[in-house]
């Protein structure tokens, strides 16, 4: 039963993450900004959930492996940063490639650790 | 035709999805390692997959339905950074830049990789 709340949950998210991609869709676009803005939200989101929400109410494993597994996990994507950066080597824009990368990086492990934050905080109170 | 084209994405989801939890659930199951190597494993398969479809030049529904729903939902972003994330708390420095280069570094040569081979083929 859990596997079934995971997949319902991951389609939506890569569902999400893909009409996402469709609105900031632009032919001539140098960055794929639609995938780092995608993969730093939703770093956020899930650090926020399993350090805080999922700490806080009373959720089942079923749901919390729905909602952070399933959506979050699928809304965001590792597979096409990879495809993307070897796109923009081909491209010839190594630049851009290394700075989309380290983005990538310093910007994920930010929002993460963000995410985390909250939680810190609103326990000191 | 755009109600199409979600609902590929959204099997392709579906099944990237479980894929990545029943293999989360397996190797936490059987194995203890000192970097998740769950995550490692999926968002380096994933990411040669990827390539693989791209190097093919599959046709825009076959990307849709294992490209940007399977490859796109077995592979996790999110994940990956919260590990990193909870390694780096646990003051286990080693592990978490460890994780960092070899997520990247195999993400990015195995979508390359994935890529050529597909081009061979193509």
């Amino acid at each position: 039963m859990i596997y079934l709340f995971v997949g319902i949950a991951g389609s939506l998210g890569a569902m999400l993450r893909y009409g996402i991609g469709l609105a900031f869709y632009q032919a001539d676009a140098a960055f794929p900004i639609s995938t780092l803005l995608i993969n730093l939200a939703g770093s956020f989101l899930l650090a926020w959930l399993t350090g805080f929400v999922f700490t806080k109410a009373n959720l089942s494993t079923a749901v919390q492996s729905a909602i952070g597994t399933g959506f979050v996990g699928s809304f965001t994507t590792f597979s096409t940063l990879s495809v993307e950066t070897v796109d923009l080597f081909h491209d010839e824009r190594l630049l851009l490639a290394i700075l989309y990368v380290l983005t990538s990086i310093i910007g994920g492990l930010t929002m993460s650790k963000l995410g985390y934050q909250t939680v810190v905080r609103d326990e000191s109170r | 035709m755009s109600e199409i084209v979600f609902i590929l994405v959204g099997i392709g989801g579906f099944v990237g999805a479980i894929a990545r939890f029943a293999i989360s659930q397996l190797v936490k199951r059987n194995f203890r390692f000192t970097i998740p190597a769950a995550t490692v494993f999926v968002n380096v398969a994933g990411s040669f997959l990827l390539g693989l479809l791209n190097g093919l030049h599959v046709g825009e529904y076959i990307l849709l339905l294992a490209g940007t729903g399977f490859c796109g939902a077995f592979t996790t972003f999110s994940t990956f950074k919260l590990e990193a994330v909870q390694l780096h708390l646990r003051e286990q420095k080693r592990a978490f830049i460890f994780y960092t280069i070899f997520t990247y570094a195999g993400g990015i040569a195995l979508a390359f990789v994935g890529y050529q081979l597909g081009m061979l083929f193509h």
